[in-house]
């Protein structure tokens, strides 16, 4: 890190604030071409059925229509949609771009139109008639895996797609030398991401040049250009991809879809531009979900609260077919199945179950939040069963901090922490012992109070090569242009997350520049190098760290460059406030512009010094990273209606060296207010036909301003080794601490009705049942 | 979300809106504020052939004092009601109804005669118009008539209108003094209409007697009623928190409630007594000039 910091880790506002304020910006439906076409498409009604026959031809005749087209007519010419995750012994389950045989979830493609206006596109795919033969649908993962249930796949005899095992540490012993052992089984349930901006996808083809340029709202533009190319049977420099505006990701982004690859054919096939904008209800059903495990949780521990061992056995239902990371996410549950403690014996099983509603695949967390949810509660039950208090139990088996790095059973190592401090600190900033003794009060007073606790830690900055399934490292390309101003290209494809205010703060930091001068360009792969994307955590941690190292090489030469000029020892120069100088003789000086035009005009440059300022790098992480924290909040429960109030949130998070504040603090408030839609108001339901039932916003709730109190947000920093710039990051931190804060709080409040666990949603009926149940056990 | 194709039209006069009525009488819809009409045609579960515009007529959104009771015109916006001083002070249960309707950009374009019109068996305002005993203007090409408010709900999005037509007008009476209304509503946390949502009015006469009451219940069945098994209960009697405990138990009686993700009918049956009780309690104070 250079000396002196005048903008990194300063809270300074976004840039991209005020384009989007204003409606400025550009998303892909903002995009207009000449003579652009619009599809609409076809999707199932049943969640199995056989395709008999498809008749196009009313719709081929409608006004306006140029095209239809079924899965029979494309299957040979558009590649399957692909997955990158491979795991032992797995059954494959491809997705059809559009299904040519049997469709496998409700909202699956079976045709397409292209008109030349929206209205009749979406009109004419009322006129297809697909005569369906229904099969038994397949909705319950428990049932799914049983003898008896139909399978989704001929020629297979289950619907288990795989089984995953991880075990360290002596299992038996642990459960043999225990004092106590409890068992739970926890639903986690399925959610719909419900970005604000749907998926859209707009394509060109250009002939004459063999051109194909695809506008998709994605989170990894580099990959989706690789498989496009694949799926398509196009040379790789033929395709372009490039992302506008995305309008909220939260992994339902990071994949490559069926229309994506659907749109840029029909682009080629026709020679006409084409758009085709998801609608909510096709985004509720047919972009990915996340979560929907079922875990039987066994812990062995001692009478003084000492985890001795953990069993997990987990469901993980896939949904009908594998959209880009599906098989993978669950066993990210297994590799954190430790959380923040130090347990000697873990054994994990997942399997991963086929079943007819759509792929799960990653969703902000995405296979944490499962794990941290589970062994948050485990501790909580711990912790009840002896009576003690939670906070007490979790200090009792935190790793020492001389145990860092410390490698789990699970096989992850995690690089630094200091559990105690951020435990105590939220301890501290919620007053913790106060609200202890107000809760004792309140029950008195009869009102239903809980608080809750939960300290965990994550997996991010994604990842060593080594363990991701397309590499794990990020790229960056820093120029100075001549004038001095700045563009900035990474690899990494923020959506959201701030990145061109963070990285252009580190680009003033490091070049003593202005953070005004430092343009960040991401997102078009005609420009920006091959990079992996923004997902995992991964973007300031890794994509950080390239733009880091560029601008580094950029300041090698110029500190050589200025050096040269101003006659003295490059290592003596500092920079800043738009000069480079000698720092114990700052008279001593010249001005950046006057180095980079120096760089530029390449008149007088030492020998053998290139011309111009252009610097590239790549970073590969040698590890993960593992961001910690501890949430505490208050619920209380009308004990009338079973409606649970948030009263107060406290979270203390600690993502390492934080390059600006606000965009930290926004991660947290978001993140919190996502894991509150989790805990209490979200579950994608699918009915016994395989319908889902909460199929738009009328019936899937999510959280509102009004749900949510003040959130008191704080923060330690343990900053990481395994990147120069210490950071940690912060994207899914939210949705990993507070989900099992909150679903402790419910808990705690319960507890005095003899209820141990209670799954989520905690919807109102739910809660006032429980309640209703106790008081008759009463009588 | 593209609804299937329609004719648009956009009458200029009542009585040209009533004439176009009448001419496409069962394959018209009539559009005023669209909030509820649009999201259905969207998905194409209502695929009207004719659109009849009504949201541009002139002089049909007011709130005005007139022969005793207060006048407001259909088209009125829900944050007109919202915001409005006169109904503030002389019938606050509409503008706290209001208040409790989806966001500020639905308050901004639904209206009242709309919501009233559509006879969603989860909107809020029917409540309170039957607690109000509200009277509804209905015109048509044959003149206007009085509707009485429990005469007008009759069943899952059905009214007592009649084809050709057009709700113009609902007339309430200021609030007779020692009475008090309170709205309680148990929202659906994701569209906001109410799982069960209770309307009070509560008038009390000498010694604490409560002399008149009205209860209205949304949310509960295929259509709001009047809870006359809870008004039966408090006429005539003496005012206290054991007594609305007792009648509110009777706010479903006869009802069969409804069923779905978001609450059981057991559920929705006890919420109803919940907030029939919180709705009573709330009316009793306002009308002892508490609260």
């Amino acid at each position: 890190m250079p000396e002196a910091n005048r903008y990194l880790g300063k809270p300074l506002k976004r840039k991209e604030d005020p384009r989007l304020i204003q409606g400025l910006a550009h998303y892909v439906d903002d995009l207009v071409l000449p003579g652009l076409h619009h599809a609409a498409i076809l999707r199932s009604p049943y969640a199995h059925a056989q395709i008999r026959s498809i008749d196009v031809s009313k719709a081929q005749s409608a006004p306006g229509v140029v095209l239809v087209l079924t899965g029979a007519d494309i299957r040979d010419s558009i590649g399957v949609v692909p997955c990158a995750a491979q795991i032992p012994d797995m059954k494959a389950a491809p997705r059809p771009v559009l299904a040519h045989d049997r469709v496998r979830f409700v909202g699956e493609g079976v045709a397409v139109v292209v008109a030349a206006d929206r209205y009749a596109a979406r009109d004419a795919i009322d006129l297809i008639e697909v005569d369906y033969q229904p099969l038994t649908p397949v909705v319950d993962p428990e049932k799914a895996i049983e003898k008896s249930s139909p399978v989704l796949y001929e020629g297979y005899k289950d619907n288990i797609a795989y089984r995953w095992q991880l075990e360290g540490g002596n299992l038996k012993a642990a459960f043999k030398n225990a004092d106590k052992v409890i068992k739970q089984r926890m639903v986690n349930q399925r959610l719909i991401p419900v970005a604000m901006e749907t998926r859209g996808v707009v394509a060109e083809y250009k002939p004459g040049e063999r051109q194909l340029t695809v506008w998709s709202s994605t989170q990894i533009p580099h990959l989706l250009r690789t498989q496009l190319a694949a799926m398509l049977d196009q040379p790789e420099h033929s395709v372009r991809v490039i992302t506008p505006e995305v309008g909220g990701g939260f992994g339902s982004k990071l994949n490559v879809y069926a229309e994506e690859a659907l749109v840029g054919f029909l682009a080629m096939r026709l020679g006409k531009p084409v758009k085709w904008i998801e609608t909510r209800r096709e985004n509720f059903q047919n972009t990915i979900h996340g979560r929907d495990q079922i875990q039987d949780v066994e812990v062995a521990f001692k009478r003084d609260g000492t985890i001795l061992g953990l069993r997990v056995h987990a469901l993980a239902d896939l949904g009908a077919y594998y959209q880009l990371l599906t098989p993978l996410i669950p066993t990210l549950t297994g590799l954190m199945a430790s959380g923040c403690y130090k347990i000697p014996a873990i054994g994990v099983e997942i399997i991963g179950v086929l079943t007819n509603k759509m792929s799960t695949d990653a969703y902000r967390g995405a296979g944490r939040p499962e794990a941290t949810y589970m062994i948050e509660r485990v501790l909580d039950l711990v912790a009840a069963e002896l009576k003690k208090d939670p906070a007490d139990v979790r200090r009792k088996n935190f790793p020492k901090l001389a145990d860092f790095p410390y490698a789990t059973p699970t096989g992850v190592i995690y690089d630094s922490a200091n559990y105690p401090r951020s435990l105590d600190l939220a301890l501290k900033n919620s007053g913790y012992k106060k609200l202890r003794q107000e809760q004792v009060k309140a029950r008195k007073q009869g009102r239903c109070v809980g608080i809750g606790l939960s300290t965990y830690v994550e997996i991010c900055a994604m990842g060593p090569s080594s363990a991701m399934p397309a590499g794990g490292w990020e790229s960056s390309t820093v120029r100075v242009e001549p004038s001095g101003m700045v563009n900035l290209m990474t690899g990494a494809s923020p959506h959201g997350q701030g990145q061109e205010t963070s990285f252009a703060q580190l680009g003033a930091e490091i070049l003593g520049i202005e953070p005004a001068d430092v343009n960040v360009i991401h997102g078009d792969t005609a420009i920006v190098p091959y990079g992996i994307g923004t997902f995992g955590s991964r973007g300031t941690a890794v994509g950080g760290t390239a733009a880091y190292m560029s601008l580094m090489k950029l300041r090698g030469k110029l500190a050589t460059l200025a050096g040269f000029l101003l006659d003295v020892d490059p290592a003596k120069l500092v920079f800043s406030k738009m000069k480079i100088f000698v720092k114990s003789q700052p008279s001593k000086s010249i001005g950046f512009g006057e180095v980079v035009a120096a760089a530029y005009s390449a008149k007088k440059l030492p020998p053998g010094m290139e011309p111009g300022l252009d610097a590239t790098s790549f970073f590969e992480p040698g590890n993960f990273t593992f961001p910690f924290g501890a949430h505490v909040c208050v619920v209380e429960i009308d004990k009338e209606t079973g409606d649970v109030r948030l009263m107060k949130y406290v979270a203390v998070d600690d993502c390492g060296n934080v390059l600006n504040p606000l965009l930290v603090d926004g991660q947290v408030h978001g993140g919190i207010v996502q894991s509150f839609g989790q805990a209490m108001l979200e579950e994608a339901v699918y009915d016994e036909q395989g319908q889902l039932i909460t199929g738009e916003l009328m019936d899937y709730a999510i959280p509102r301003a009004a749900d949510l109190p003040w959130m008191e947000t704080d923060r330690t920093v343990t900053p990481s080794p395994v990147n120069p710039l210490g950071v940690k990051g912060v994207g899914e931190a939210g949705t990993i601490g507070a989900t099992p804060a909150l679903a402790n709080a419910v808990a705690d409040a319960l507890s005095p009705y003899g209820v141990r666990h209670v799954d989520m949603p905690f919807k109102r009926e739910r809660i006032w049942k429980l309640m209703q149940a106790s008081s008759r056990r009463a009588k | 979300m593209i609804p299937a194709p329609f004719d648009y039209v956009a009458p200029k006069t009542l009585e040209e809106a009533l004439k176009m009525v009448d001419r496409h009488g069962d394959e018209a819809k009539i559009l005023a504020g669209g909030h509820s009409l649009l999201p259905l045609m969207k998905l194409r579960l209502a695929q009207p052939r004719y659109i009849i515009d009504i949201g541009r007529l002139h002089g049909m959104s007011y709130i005005r004092e007139e022969n005793g009771h207060i006048a407001i015109g259909a088209l009125t916006t829900h944050a007109e009601i919202e915001s409005s001083s006169l109904l503030r002070a002389k019938c606050p249960l509409l503008s706290e109804t209001a208040a409790t309707i989806g966001d500020v950009q639905v308050r901004n374009r639904g209206t009242f005669g709309g919501s009233l019109a559509h006879a969603d068996p989860t909107a809020d305002y029917p409540a309170a118009a039957l607690a109000l005993n509200v009277e509804i203007l209905a015109a048509s090409t044959a003149g206007t008539r009085t509707i009485a408010v429990n005469d007008f709900f009759v069943d899952m999005l059905t009214t007592a209108l009649r084809p050709g037509e057009i709700l113009t007008q609902v007339r309430v009476s200021p609030l007779a003094a020692l009475t008090g209304t309170a709205y309680e509503k148990l929202h659906q946390p994701a569209s906001g209409f109410a799982i069960v949502g209770v309307a009070a009015r509560v008038t009390l006469g000498s010694g604490g007697k409560i002399e008149d009451v009205g209860v209205g219940v949304t949310g509960l069945g295929p259509k709001a009623f009047r809870a006359v098994g809870v008004e039966k209960a408090l006429r005539g009697k003496k005012a206290s928190e054991q007594i609305f405990a007792d009648a509110a138990h009777f706010a479903a009686q006869g009802i069969e409630p409804l069923s779905d993700l978001h609450a059981s009918a057991d559920y929705r049956r006890e919420m109803a007594a919940v907030y029939t009780r919180r709705a009573l309690r709330r009316a009793f104070a306002r009308a002892q000039g508490k609260a």
